[in-house]
Parts: structure tokens; C-alpha cells; sequence
């Protein structure tokens, strides 16, 4: 007798509904990019190419983030993770010289970091603002100890170009001239999505994030999909902090994430918690924070450049304020979940 | 020649800190059977299922399937065993489509891809085969409540199941659905599914069951076939003790109008309108009905004639006044109790004192306060009063009102409440939950303050409730009141039609709301 009143429209139709807003954005830019391009190659290949290198390490928290929401727990220790991260990557850096395994030192650290917050949240059910916010402080003040100034490292991961590819105009160099972890970001939002979004491990870890308890009746492990995604999750922010001390500045400065690990919250819920999202909501950030650059050392235009300065965090605010409203987070983000 | 069982538990035995939950139960179910599970709140039912799901594990006893003992340690273990259960709260994602919810757990894959194409086919075979109709692709929060257990079902399907237990599955259904549901479950058993049917409705037991085994206080109190009892016989083997089933009550003498609704419509959290230009009365010394399936309006209405939710238009007149908007304090002061549909969340202070839970509404007034100090005494000396007269067990006035039960709970509420001089009370769901021992004690103390004069508003989506006590029935639809009928007059059959939105055409309108 009842009727379920909901249109079943065509699988293309519904994807347009509910990504139209994106396509459209998208498509903009794109013209205004080649339009610019066509005026200015050089400058736009430059702007392009900070604005990936300047995404990379938002994007990376994103994931993490996005991580941990989906199987519902929150992450505000991105920025600790981040930072920890990439002091170890700087200092194995420093006593080995080998890169690889400043880089895999920092990507432990990040995944100590997740399972300690795992550990807190998941067990011991601390509230998950005060457990990342525990990590935060731990972060700032190790990093801020036994930092000593004056090291020197071998160097940093340099950019590679892949034949053929970089030889294509305007995104050849943006794209396929990049060091490695650059690259290696691209190749996890992809991964993040597939996993996420078509995989077993994948439709568990939304549940659990959505509804712990049913999952919990159909024999899914809650509190292991919980600690697996933290804790990779932390690895992929222990990415971003090698980003920043191996591959992006390669020198180590007191408190130099600066930021990033909150603005990667931001790109993560602009980007709805999707790994796709995450990646051109924080091409956006990128680019904010290349156009800063770019107009403070391009000199062309006249505004004190502190204003300039601003605009990335200005663009948080107000994507935050404008668009938190309507983007729905995981129903059971941030609850620690009880057994019976 | 005994018939084969397909599950038998014996002598379990659960114990939580303080209470015994489980005592020596023992409980065996045929193949093939709707085998009932009966009791009050408490009585150990869940307790039981969740040793057989697997979520609890007893401190002693033994389970058998199919003759072979087993040990079931987690749902997983139920699983594989054949043991499905559909949760009284239903157990799926909301934001998930049909087919994500049926197969989590317990996903087929291609590669490391879900493969969804195989697991729609399986659906499909199911929802043809056991005759419960579900789209795979449709996504669960949009479906209605019935739809939603059908899912539930298909899901322990998908799973193989040969023994499915229905926690309370018809709480939250209209009678037509009901209907539906036990075709299903008749369908299942010829299939060769054992069903364990845990209720508190006793029409319902009766008209379903092969047998019907009543738990008490952690105890089997008996095992019985609707042929060999009667509703009476069981109430009483729930209770322990004879029951009233029927509420006994006189003629209402209705007199002056105490509230007065006129064209009233409230929007809810999603800015839809909840209520539609909704009128009514109620005189005082009567007792109106609101019947209707939960997320109708009734808890707009609730919270509009209260004070806690705004009003788009329309107005409210109790005894001939018109109540201030969002000032809950004014409408208490002029006559208005309300006993909430969710005493934890509306009704009580879970971690204050009995003694300061019963004066909730008057503590700033004489003889509890004097200007900014609280008279703790006068406080307390009200609470003794209460609980003597309300009979509420409790160790006494000053102990956290959380450790009471439910139904001594909704007693503080009722006492408190019922005490001061009110004109018009507003009983939202006033027995949810609650044993049969403590609905008895609240039915007639609601009948008795109609016939001190009281107007009675009554909500509740009990249809038996609203027939044994409503002197006249509001039936309400998709937020709007679609029929007023005295009591009397009413059946179940027209009550479920009206509840469905059913006999009247209902015109598809545009709404031209102020949004």
C-alpha cells in the first residue's frame, strides 16, 4: 500500500545532480587556465606548478583526515603528525643521508602517532578533540626541545620528469615533473577512493563510521577498522611531514607546518570527505596560497603584503562558514563506540 | 517419534553486577516454528537473544543446534551458524543503498572489488522467492519503516538464515503492515525458518504463534499455545498476578473547552511543514485521543503546545487565553502538564535527585524557594509526600532518579505532574516502555484525573491505549488531523486504514508555504 515516493532517476542524471556544482567549478577554471596560459605561459606554468607543490601536503592531511572520519574518528592531530613527522624525516635525514629512509622514518612516526591516537580514542575513549589536541602539544614541544640549529643535511628529493608525458604543454611540467612524493600523492587519492568507495575494507570502514553498531551485528570488527584506518591514516600524514622537511624545504624549522594540518581539515570537509574532493578542494588552497606568491613577488600589484598574505586562511574561513552547513559528516564522527 | 529442534539452549545463566538477568533459563525451538517469546521490560528476553547472537556470553548453560552443542562467541559465530536477528532499532545504515546494507559483512568480491552486479541478482532471487519486495539501489533513510524491515529480513536471508529472531518488530508498524509482516513470517516457516517472535503484545502472540514461552524476573515462567490460554492467562503469567486488561472507566461528562487549537501548523528541523492547519478541542473531563504512527506530527504538536517549538501560524487557547509563543515557563503557569515522550531526554534529570526531580517546574515558586534561596526542606517533605501517594520505589527522595526503573521513573514524572492544579495535561506516550504492572497504574490514574475535571490530551501510537482510554479519537496523517471520531464508534480496522492515510483519497498538493 505504500509507495516509496523517490524518483529513481538515470545513474547519469543523479551524478550530475549531486556533482553539477563541481563539473561546473571545474570546467571554469579550466578555461580561465588555458586563457592565462595562452597570455603567459611562463608565470602560469609557475602558479600551476606551486599550487600543486603547495596542495601536496594539504591534500595528504586530507586524506588522514578523511581517514579517520570515515570509520568515525576525528583527527585534529594532523598538524602534530604532520610536524613530528617531518622533524624525524629531517633528523634520519641528517644521520643517514639516505633519503628513503628518512622517509619511511617519517611515515612511521605519523602511523605511531595514528595508533596513539587510536589508542586514545578507540580504547581508552578519551574525547577525540582533547586526544588530538594531545598530540598537537606532544609534537610542538618534542619538535621545539631537541631541535638543534646548524644541521645540514645530503639534500632533498628531487623532481624526475616522466618522458614523454612532461613534454605535453601546460600540465606536462605541472604534472609529470615532480619529485617523488608529489607523485606519490596523486597515486593515493586515487588509491584512498577506490578503496574506499569499492572495496570490502571500504564499504566496512564507512559503516562503521556511519552506524558502528550495525556493523557490529553483522561480525564487523569495529574497534580493528577503526585502528587500521587511524593508524594508515597517520602514515599518510607522516607523508606530508617528510613532504615538507625531505622533499619540499629540506631543513627543519621550529612549528613549520604551520597550519596545514587545520587547513587539510578544512580541504578534508570541502571536500565532503571524499578523497576526489579532498584533492581539488585543496588545489584551491594551493592555488590561494601560489597566487600569494605570486602577486607579493610579482610586484605588479600595490597591497600591503600582509593583506596578500592572508588569502589562503581567508579562504578557509570563508569556505568553512559557507559550506560546512551543507556538507554532512559520517553520523557517527567522533563517538567513541561502546560494546553492550 | 520426537520432531528435530533446531535450537535448544539449557540452563543459561547470565548475571550482570547485581542483577541476575538470566536464571537456569532453558527454551528450545522447532523447526518450522513461530515460537513467541513473552514478557515485561526487563525479564530477560533480550538478555537471552543476545546469548544466542552471540553478543553476551552466559556464565553457565549450553546451546544446541540441530542437536550438536555449539558455542556462538560473537555475532560472527551466530552468522555462520544460520542465526539472523532483526533488532527492535533497526540495524542499518541510513546513507547506505539496500544492497550495501544487506551485503556488509558479508560482501562477495571480484578482485579486490565489490562485485554489487552479483549481489543485486541474489536480492532480486531472494525478494522473488520469499515475496518481500525491496530495490537494491533505493537508499534505506529514504524508505518507510515497513520497507525498512523488509530489508532486515532480506538481509538475514542473504545470509542463509534458518533461525530468525524479531525483537519487537511491530512497535513501529501500522496494523496493515503488521498484516504484512505475519504473511511473511508464515511464508518463512513453510520455507523451513524458525522464527523466535519476542513481543509484549498479547493480540499479537495470539494470533501468530505456534507456542508462546512467558519469561519473568530472569525465569520461564511456562511454555503455552494460544490454544491452551487466553490474553488474560498470559498478562497474568507476565505479571504474576492478575491483571486488568480492560481499563474500567465511566461515562465522561465533558464540560467547558480547556484547549482550544486553531489552525495550527509548525514546521520541524528540516523546514518541512510537520503540522498542516491543524484544529482541535478538548473539554475538560475528557479525554482525546491522538492515535497515528510515529513521525506524523505528533511530536511537533507535542513540543508546539509546550513551548519548545515555534509556531509558523495558527494559535493555541488554553482555558480561553492564548499562550505566549516559546515560553514554556507561561504555559506550565497557566494550567499545562505534560508528561514528555522521552522522560530521559525531556522529562527527567537523569543524575539530580528524585526529591529535585519533582519539582522541576515549581522550585522557584513557594514553598520551595524564598526569593534566591531553595527551601531544601519544604523540597524534600514534597518528595516524601509524592512517592507515599505515587507509591514510587525508590530507596528514597534522595537518590539519583537514574538508578530507578523505567517505570518508577515515568511514576516521578506522573507524580509530579498530577500533583499540581493543571487544566489540561498533555500524556505524550505515557507508558512507553513500561511493564504491564506500571501501564495499569497509569491508565487509571489518567482516567481519574478526567474525572476530577482535567482535559486530557492523550499521544500515543499504541492503538489498544488510545481505544481503552480516548473518549473521542484524533487520527493523524502526514501532519494533518484527518478525522476526529468518539471512541465508541471506532474499530481497529478503521483506526489502521485512517493511521495509513488510507480510505480518503489524499489530494497530492502544492504547498505554498512562507519558507
Amino acid at each position: 500500500m505504500q509507495s516509496t515516493a523517490t524518483v529513481i532517476l538515470p545513474a547519469w542524471q543523479r551524478w550530475l545532480v549531486r556533482n553539477g556544482v563541481g563539473v561546473g567549478v571545474s570546467l571554469l577554471v579550466l578555461i580561465g587556465v588555458v586563457i592565462a596560459y595562452l597570455n603567459n605561459g611562463v608565470v602560469t606554468t609557475a602558479v600551476l606548478s606551486s599550487t600543486v607543490r603547495q596542495a601536496t601536503p594539504l591534500v595528504l592531511g586530507a586524506l588522514c583526515g578523511l581517514m579517520g572520519e570515515r570509520s568515525g574518528v576525528i583527527n585534529i592531530g594532523i598538524e602534530g603528525q604532520m610536524l613530528l613527522a617531518a622533524f624525524m624525516g629531517f633528523m634520519m635525514n641528517v644521520w643517514s643521508g639516505n633519503l628513503l629512509l628518512a622517509v619511511i622514518t617519517g611515515v612511521a612516526t605519523g602511523a605511531l602517532l595514528g595508533l596513539l591516537l587510536a589508542l586514545m580514542s578507540v580504547t581508552l575513549k578519551i574525547d577525540q578533540i582533547i586526544g588530538g589536541t594531545v598530540i598537537n602539544i606532544l609534537a610542538l614541544g618534542l619538535t621545539g626541545y631537541f631541535y638543534t640549529q646548524g644541521l645540514t643535511t645530503a639534500g632533498k628529493l628531487r623532481p624526475f620528469a616522466i618522458p614523454v608525458l612532461s613534454d605535453i604543454p601546460l600540465i606536462g611540467r605541472v604534472i609529470f615533473e615532480n619529485p617523488p612524493i608529489t607523485y606519490s600523492t596523486f597515486i593515493l587519492v586515487i588509491v584512498v577512493h577506490y578503496v574506499l568507495f569499492y572495496t570490502r575494507w571500504g564499504l566496512r570502514t564507512r559503516a562503521v563510521g556511519e552506524h558502528p553498531r550495525a556493523a557490529d551485528t553483522l561480525g564487523v570488527n569495529v574497534y580493528l577498522v577503526r585502528y587500521i584506518n587511524v593508524i594508515v591514516g597517520g602514515a599518510i600524514a607522516g607523508l606530508a611531514g617528510s613532504f615538507l622537511t625531505l622533499e619540499a624545504v629540506g631543513s627543519f624549522e621550529r612549528a613549520m607546518t604551520n597550519g596545514r594540518g587545520f587547513v587539510a581539515l578544512a580541504v578534508m570537509i570541502f571536500g565532503k570527505w571524499t578523497p576526489l574532493g579532498s584533492w581539488g578542494a585543496a588545489m584551491l588552497f594551493g592555488f590561494a596560497s601560489a597566487m600569494q606568491t605570486q602577486l607579493q613577488f610579482g610586484g605588479e600589484i600595490n597591497i600591503p603584503h600582509q593583506f596578500i598574505g592572508m588569502l589562503p586562511y581567508l579562504l578557509t574561513i570563508i569556505v568553512l562558514a559557507g559550506f560546512v552547513g551543507r556538507a554532512r559528516p559520517p553520523a557517527a564522527d567522533g563517538i567513541p563506540y561502546e560494546k553492550e | 517419534m520426537t520432531e528435530p529442534l533446531a535450537l535448544e539452549v539449557r540452563n543459561i545463566t547470565k548475571r550482570f553486577p547485581g542483577v541476575l538477568a538470566n536464571d537456569h533459563v532453558s527454551f528450545t525451538l522447532k523447526k518450522g516454528e513461530i515460537h513467541a517469546l513473552l514478557g515485561e521490560n526487563g525479564a530477560g528476553k533480550s538478555t537471552l537473544m543476545n546469548v544466542i547472537y552471540g553478543l553476551y556470553s552466559p556464565d553457565e548453560g549450553e546451546i544446541f543446534l540441530d542437536g550438536n552443542p555449539v558455542e556462538i562467541r560473537n555475532s560472527h559465530d551466530a552468522i555462520a551458524q544460520g542465526i539472523g536477528m532483526v533488532h527492535q532499532h533497526f540495524m542499518l545504515v541510513p546513507v547506505f543503498t539496500v544492497a550495501e546494507n544487506i551485503i556488509l559483512g558479508s560482501e562477495i568480491t571480484r578482485g579486490l572489488s565489490l562485485d554489487l552486479r552479483t549481489a543485486r541478482r541474489r536480492i532480486h532471487e531472494l525478494s522473488r522467492e520469499y515475496g518481500l519486495e525491496v530495490d537494491p539501489d533505493a537508499v534505506v533513510e529514504d524508505l518507510s519503516v515497513g520497507i525498512q524491515q523488509r530489508v532486515e529480513i532480506v538481509k538475514a536471508l542473504y545470509r542463509n538464515v534458518r533461525i530468525l529472531v524479531l525483537d519487537e518488530p511491530t512497535a513501529v508498524l501500522t496494523p496493515q503492515e503488521v498484516e504484512d509482516l505475519f504473511r511473511v513470517m508464515r511464508n518463512l516457516t513453510l520455507r523451513g525458518v524458525s522464527i523466535i517472535f519476542i513481543t509484549h503484545k498479547l493480540k499479537e502472540v495470539m494470533a501468530i504463534a505456534d507456542r508462546i514461552t512467558v519469561m519473568r524476573r530472569g525465569r520461564v515462567v511456562g511454555t503455552t499455545t494460544p490454544a491452551e490460554t487466553s490474553e488474560q492467562g498470559l498478562a497474568s503469567m507476565m505479571v504474576g498476578r492478575e491483571v486488568l486488561l480492560r481499563v474500567e472507566k465511566a461515562e465522561a461528562t465533558p464540560g467547558e473547552v480547556v484547549l482550544d487549537v486553531r489552525d495550527l501548523t509548525v514546521l520541524d528541523e528540516r523546514k518541512v511543514e510537520a503540522i498542516r492547519g491543524v484544529s482541535f478541542q478538548v473539554r475538560a473531563g475528557e479525554i482525546l485521543g491522538i492515535a497515528g504512527v510515529q513521525g506524523n506530527g505528533q511530536t511537533e504538536l507535542a513540543e508546539a503546545l509546550t513551548g519548545l517549538r515555534k509556531i509558523e501560524s495558527g494559535s493555541i487557547y488554553l482555558d480561553g487565553v492564548e499562550l505566549p509563543p516559546m515560553k514554556p515557563r507561561a504555559n506550565f503557569e497557566s494550567g499545562l502538564g505534560h508528561v514528555p515522550e522521552d522522560r530521559h531526554k525531556h522529562g527527567l534529570v537523569l543524575a539530580h535527585t528524585v526529591a529535585d526531580n519533582e519539582v522541576l517546574v515549581t522550585y522557584y515558586q513557594p514553598p520551595f524557594a524564598h526569593g534566591i534561596r531553595r527551601d531544601e526542606e519544604a523540597v524534600e517533605e514534597n518528595a516524601r509526600r509524592l512517592i507515599k501517594q505515587f507509591d514510587v520505589r525508590t530507596p528514597g527522595p534522595n537518590v539519583p532518579v537514574s538508578n530507578l526503573s523505567g517505570g518508577n521513573q515515568q511514576k516521578v514524572i506522573v507524580a509530579r505532574e498530577f500533583s499540581r492544579p493543571v487544566r489540561l495535561l498533555l500524556a505524550n506516550q505515557p507508558t512507553r516502555g513500561l511493564d504491564v504492572g506500571s501501564i495499569e497504574y497509569i491508565h487509571s490514574e489518567l482516567i481519574s484525573m478526567r474525572d476530577r475535571g482535567v482535559g486530557v490530551l492523550l499521544i500515543s501510537s499504541e492503538l489498544d491505549e488510545i481505544l481503552s482510554l480516548s473518549d473521542r479519537i484524533a487520527v493523524m496523517y502526514h501532519g494533518r488531523i484527518v478525522e476526529i471520531l468518539p471512541a465508541k464508534e471506532a474499530t481497529r480496522e478503521e483506526l489502521g486504514l485512517l493511521m495509513a492515510g488510507g480510505t480518503r483519497e489524499e489530494p497530492v498538493e502544492v504547498e505554498t508555504s512562507v519558507v
